[in-house]
């Protein structure tokens, strides 16, 4: 039914705006990246082929998450927005050049993340090395180790839940940082994180393991059980 | 297998990475030590947190900005 639409109707308007359709669907836990939505190669086909307003639907279900990455990538609100309006502009231009061998999604993401890091780099210049070598194993060994009760999850509230993510991975150090927003936050693969840094992908686990032991350190402080915030 | 050697393993381990033989020693520690149990269990449940949040609402300022650039990049496309 789709595809009828999209091949015959040039005057149809997607939503410009507004929520998307997963977050309209009853059940608000996201779809994981690796599940695609079965229309996205339809609007990919549909924008490859000049209609502007497949594309701008493809921003609209995206644009969230985007601003996320570049969010948690830059720790700027300034830069994270320049970062995503490039990688969307980017990403129309070059179009033509994605082979679609992976989701649309994912090509959209290491680009917002190469914008991203192209503007933490600029704006810390000496704070940010992925060649540096880590520590050693020393610094791993968890500390605080205490009971966080049977699920820390409902104890808070959703805006609650984002000020603490969002305070504990504004203090985790870049490296680490970028690493795991890509693994575990866009479930880009190990290899594709690789890719998309410029890594190996023993520095990739190596970074990840470090930043997992060290959230969950930080996490520690709001999740104990008796905790108080 | 010792405690600095789960520690060492845990990505590993929670990505599904370790060899049978590996995975079963770390599993057989953890049988035994609370204190990695809770390190394992608690590093699951952190990446499970980040990886289902839900990315807030887009401040309508910054939509707005971003749907008049990209509007003017198909106009300068469609000239």
């Amino acid at each position: 039914m789709l595809c009828v639409t999209l091949e015959t109707t040039k005057a149809r308007q997607w939503p410009l705006s507004g929520p998307s359709l997963a977050l309209n669907a009853p059940n608000p836990h996201r779809l994981p990246s690796t599940v695609a939505r079965e229309d996205e190669h339809l609007l990919v086909a549909a924008a490859k082929r000049g209609d502007a307003s497949a594309f701008e639907e493809l921003v609209s279900r995206y644009e969230k998450k985007i601003f996320r990455l570049t969010m948690n990538i830059t720790r700027n609100r300034e830069d994270a927005e320049d970062a995503m309006q490039d990688a969307f502009l980017k990403s129309y231009a070059h179009l033509k050049d994605f082979q679609e061998d992976s989701r649309f999604y994912t090509w959209l993401v290491r680009i917002a993340a190469n914008e991203a890091l192209m503007r933490l780099r600029k704006r810390r210049p000496n704070q940010f090395s992925l060649d540096e070598p880590i520590e050693g194993d020393e610094e791993m060994m968890p500390r605080e180790l205490e009971d966080w009760g049977p699920s820390p999850e409902q104890r808070f509230a959703q805006t609650e839940m984002h000020e603490i993510l969002s305070e504990v991975i504004d203090k985790l150090e870049p490296d680490f940082r970028v690493v795991f927003v890509l693994r575990d936050v866009e479930e880009l693969s190990t290899e594709e994180t690789a890719k998309t840094l410029g890594i190996s992908i023993p520095a990739v686990k190596s970074r990840l393991l470090r930043a997992r032991l060290k959230l969950r350190q930080k996490l520690n402080r709001y999740f104990r059980q008796g905790a108080t915030n | 297998m010792n405690c600095k050697s789960v520690i060492r393993e845990v990505s590993n381990y929670l990505d599904g990475e370790l060899e049978l033989a590996a995975k079963q020693e770390l599993e057989h520690h953890l049988e035994h030590c609370g204190d990695c149990k809770m390190v394992v269990d608690q590093t699951k449940l952190t990446v499970d947190i980040f990886c289902d949040s839900e990315p807030v609402e887009l401040p309508v300022d910054v939509k707005s900005r971003l749907h008049e650039a990209l509007r003017r990049k198909f106009s300068e496309k469609g000239n």
